[in-house]
């Protein structure tokens, strides 16, 4: 071998542009290389998260030896070739380029929403003719209602066919597609199905011209009179990085902040309109105090932190401190629980809590210091095997689900064990659906297969685990693809979080990845569960998760045996919490409830005794700890509506007014580093210690609840962005049903049917629906439909009406 | 017992027999390739245009997204998404027609049965199709297609002569 040609990288083939030589990647294509390399080339179609259509041929440029000018986009680089990309045959070819596709173009831009970001605009600048030559009749489009996200002016469109690609090779489902030819040619779904991905929104930022823009935001700013500031989504567990778009303080839209290793350049559509719920008409407005005779009175901040301030003293004084309870929303930022679980401490109570959507608190005192995934959310792409229990990604965090999704596209054998078959936007390995009483021995079942594989002995009293299910061989493939996976993940989704034994399958979840050599982890509700667990918001734990020594009540414990008082941060416990009923009465029975709430509704008026309006989402700096345990800061960017005031300054307020000690931060970041600095450990460890169970009590008989949380139910400001309320995900609350099950209760499709759980009843639509388990029944929480019923999980009457 | 496919509902055996044939034509993985002649079959029992559900149907069957078989359906012009006449009528109007007189030749057809292109006679009897690109025989313009037959050369006369010779 010569030096020379060992010098060389053989990945690489070394071209020249515009006279510059550069080392571009093998097989990659031009435009990849002049984009490293930071040479413009002007594109609509090409997008480097997508197959390349090379359509719009807008990025046309000139190769030596080449008879005619070659699509950057679609031109594999070859060594020693030589580009040019501003030579005069190839200005002159993206110039035709650019009048053909002006031909059709409306000359609409001031009154089109894109106008000022449109990359048609644009580039039409810097390669159009200022006046046209083209003097026959332009087209025009009809309109096509894509649903209530994406607004349409289809006669702007210039086929680039961004949106049909992302929405087939990202989004899952092929649901805009060119129909016709030619000049009338149209990007529509054709029989006017709408798009209904929960990743639809990406359309509107890929769309290079104002044919699909934001619905919710269509004609509310423009944009260069928007400020553009970094945030983080409330939403989820991922943490999807965002910029927030607003003006003089005012949220105005949502769009993608690119981080490679999160979100990428996408957004669900939960991060992206979920803002709209931050403008909601229930938003409070001023401090609310109930006056002796129980009526509401607007009053200032300082008489309204004084009276929240007299309730909790004079609760803990007169009834002593295990009288309080504090919940706080799991969407709170790390500095809110912080603060909150010093202040209830500070007032002698350990009762405090955020995991409000689990009862099973038994395994708390083994598990990690705070909850994970287990595995970073780029590697989840790549793993070959993936068990998911209990979990439905693409409702629970879409990102998730995305990068399964491509694992799955790539061979990764992905596997669902849980309540209903799963509606997903790729083949699943294996899929077992089972009722929640057969969850945990389920589970067991992949454990004891994969015992049998290896030999291994199984740990004490792991037969009360298995409760006698037989090893079938659905639990073989699971097992066996698990075990032969170099890189396996058992990952435990809310629904496994919120069963009424999840710490046995957290235990059995642990397990199975131990002797598979898996990485294991769970999908935690809300956006920074982990960083409740980190701030000492949790009642077993103090900040950094050091153990408390006399723990307190946990969520469900403190509305099981209710509290005298509760101190609630951004929940609605009738939608939030795991039993809604129990914790409705519980606040209706308490003698004082202090809210630190962006919303206020007739319920709470009827429970609290004083409402203090605090910031939601964009209008408060704070930090969020992701599933993978990555802690992410962002600043306060909108003007908080009204008198709102950031939660963390009204608790920390409040800790003056209560003359306790720690609470004389002036900035969030302050709190953040002091969370940071009581946190030694941080790893993202996530093994469960086997602890022998006991023998498994009896299920009850009859039909039992499944009451997992819709996509856009999870939290209050999602509860109240309309426009997400109005897609198929947030209409469509019904209670779902197999055929066997609706069969012998004589309740038909569509039909009404009465549901009663423990005393409560509600009147709901009935939908016959054969992914629901048998012996199961879907009713949604966290939605108006369902408000005020019971568990989440338990026994339930299903009557047709 | 789950749902009869639409498929199984929409398509007669026989059909799905002859699309059979044609799938096995094709490895599995280009599957889509049988859409076009899927597309013919269901066409061709439907009095030669297609309904959503046919189409639905044919996607259904063959196992592509109804959004593939609809861009196929609508972009070539063999394939009708709205009712015709019992006859169709492509008069190509492409260069080497347009040179030898086809302008013509549409105007006669025009007038002839009383309707415009992309016009059906009242009676059903024939539709008069808009014709997008080359129909293949530039030696002998001008040329039309009824019903998937050539006619060459074409002239007044003979247009009557064809036209008038369908039922």
């Amino acid at each position: 071998m010569t030096d020379k040609a060992e010098a060389k990288n053989p990945d690489t083939v070394t071209i020249e542009v515009d006279g510059v030589e550069m080392e571009a990647r093998k097989g990659s294509m031009l435009i990849e290389a002049t984009d490293d390399a930071d040479i413009h080339v002007p594109r609509f179609c090409y997008h480097r998260k997508l197959s390349i259509a090379a359509n719009c041929r807008m990025c046309l440029v000139d190769v030596e030896k080449a008879p005619k000018p070659l699509p950057a986009c679609a031109t594999p680089v070859a060594d020693g070739m030589k580009v040019h990309t501003r030579s005069e045959r190839a200005l002159k070819a993206q110039k035709g380029v650019m009048e053909f596709l002006l031909i059709n173009h409306p000359l609409d831009c001031p009154i089109c929403d894109q106008g000022g970001e449109c990359e048609l605009q644009d580039l039409a600048l810097g390669y159009g003719r200022g006046v046209s030559r083209f003097s026959e009749r332009k087209r025009a489009v009809k309109d096509e209602n894509l649903g209530p996200l994406i607004a349409t002016e289809m006669t702007r469109c210039i086929h680039c066919t961004r949106c049909v690609r992302f929405l087939d090779e990202v989004a899952g489902f092929r649901e805009l597609g060119g129909m016709g030819r030619g000049e009338h040619t149209e990007i529509s779904t054709y029989v006017g199905a709408g798009v209904h991905s929960e990743m639809s929104g990406n359309i509107i930022d890929l769309c290079p011209v104002g044919a699909l823009t934001s619905k919710p935001y269509r004609f509310s700013a423009r944009a260069w009179e928007l400020l553009s500031h970094p945030s983080i989504s409330p939403h989820d567990c991922v943490g999807s990085n965002l910029l927030i778009h607003h003006v003089r303080g005012q949220i105005k839209r949502v769009v993608p902040q690119e981080n490679e290793a999160i979100n990428e350049c996408w957004l669900p559509d939960r991060d992206r309109f979920g803002y709209e719920g931050v403008y909601s008409t229930e938003r409070l407005q001023s401090p609310l105090v109930r006056d002796r005779n129980g009526h509401w009175q607007v009053v200032d901040w300082e008489v309204a932190l004084e009276a929240a301030a007299e309730h909790l003293q004079g609760l803990v004084r007169r009834e002593g401190a295990d009288a309080l309870g504090t919940l706080i929303s799991p969407n709170a930022t790390l500095e809110e629980m912080y603060l909150a679980g010093q202040l209830t401490r500070a007032l002698g109570s350990s009762n405090i809590d955020a995991r409000l959507r689990e009862v099973d608190f038994s395994d708390q005192d083994r598990r990690s210091v705070f909850p994970a995934l287990g595995i970073e959310l780029e590697a989840l792409e790549n793993v070959e095997a993936a068990l998911l229990v209990g979990a439905e990604p693409r409702w629970d965090a879409p990102i998730v689900n995305h990068r399964l999704r491509k694992a799955a596209k790539r061979g990764g054998a992905v596997m669902a064990l849980h309540y209903r078959a799963q509606q997903l936007n790729y083949g699943l390995a294996e899929e077992r659906v089972a009722g929640p009483a057969a969850m945990v021995q389920e589970l067991a079942a992949v454990a004891r297969a994969l015992l049998d594989l290896s030999g291994d002995e199984a740990p004490e009293g792991f037969d009360n685990l298995l409760n006698g299910q037989g090893v079938e061989d659905v639990h073989r493939s699971m097992a066996k693809r698990l075990r032969e996976s170099a890189r396996a993940a058992v990952v435990l989704g809310p629904g496994a979080q919120a069963h009424p034994r999840a710490a046995a399958l957290r235990m059995l979840g642990s397990l199975i990845a131990s002797l598979a050599q898996a990485r294991f982890g769970v999908l935690t509700d809300g956006a920074n569960q982990a960083g409740a667990w980190l701030a000492g918001a949790v009642p077993h734990r103090r900040l950094g998760g050091v153990a408390e020594q006399t723990p307190g009540l946990d969520a469900a414990a403190m509305l099981k045996e209710p509290r005298r008082g509760y101190l609630l941060l951004g929940v609605e416990p009738e939608f939030d919490c795991w039993d809604g009923a129990a914790a409705l009465a519980a606040m209706n029975k308490a003698q004082s409830v202090v809210c630190l709430t962006p919303f206020v509704t007739e319920t709470m008026r009827a429970y609290a005794d004083v409402l203090l309006p605090v910031g939601t989402f964009g209008e408060t700096a704070g930090t969020y700890v992701n599933a993978e345990g990555r802690w992410q800061s962002f600043p306060g960017v909108a003007q908080p509506v009204a008198e709102a005031r950031p939660a963390w300054k009204v608790l920390r307020v409040l800790g003056n007014v209560l003359e306790l000690d720690g609470f004389d931060y002036d900035a969030p970041d302050a709190i953040a580093d002091a969370v940071e600095r009581g946190c030694s450990d941080k790893s993202a460890s996530t093994a469960v210690e086997w602890q022998a169970p006991g023998q498994a009590g009896r299920e009850s008989e009859g039909l039992a609840r499944i009451g997992l949380v819709p996509i856009y139910g999870g939290d209050p400001l999602v509860r109240r962005a309309e426009s997400l309320q109005q897609t198929w995900q947030g209409r469509d609350q019904k209670v779902r049903l197999g055929p066997g099950v609706a069969g012998s209760l004589g309740v038909e499709g569509d039909g009404r049917v009465r549901v009663r759980q423990g005393e409560k009843t509600v009147e709901m639509v009935v939908a016959i629906d054969a992914a629901i388990a048998d012996g199961a029944v879907w009713i949604p929480s966290g939605v108006s439909e369902t408000a005020g019923l019971g568990p989440m999980f338990g026994p339930v009457s299903v009557e047709p009406l | 017992m789950s749902e009869q496919r639409l498929s199984e509902r929409v398509l007669t055996p026989e059909q799905r027999k002859h699309i059979d044939h044609w799938l096995a034509k094709f490895p599995p993985e280009g599957k889509r390739s049988a859409v076009i002649p899927a597309l013919h079959v269901a066409q061709d029992g439907n009095g030669g245009y297609l309904t959503a559900e046919l189409m639905d149907a044919v996607a259904d069957y063959i196992g592509v997204s109804p959004v593939a078989v609809y861009e196929v359906a609508t972009f070539y012009s063999m394939f009708d998404t709205q009712p015709v006449g019992r006859h169709k009528v492509n008069v190509c109007t492409n260069i080497a027609c347009m040179l030898m007189g086809s302008d013509d030749i549409v105007a006669h057809c025009e007038q002839r049965l009383g309707i415009k292109l992309g016009e059906t006679t009242p009676d059903n009897r024939i539709t008069l199709k808009v014709e997008e690109e080359c129909l293949a025989a530039c030696s002998s313009g001008p040329m039309m297609v009824v019903d998937g037959h050539y006619h060459t050369h074409l002239t007044p006369e003979k247009v009557d002569e064809i036209l008038d010779n369908l039922e």
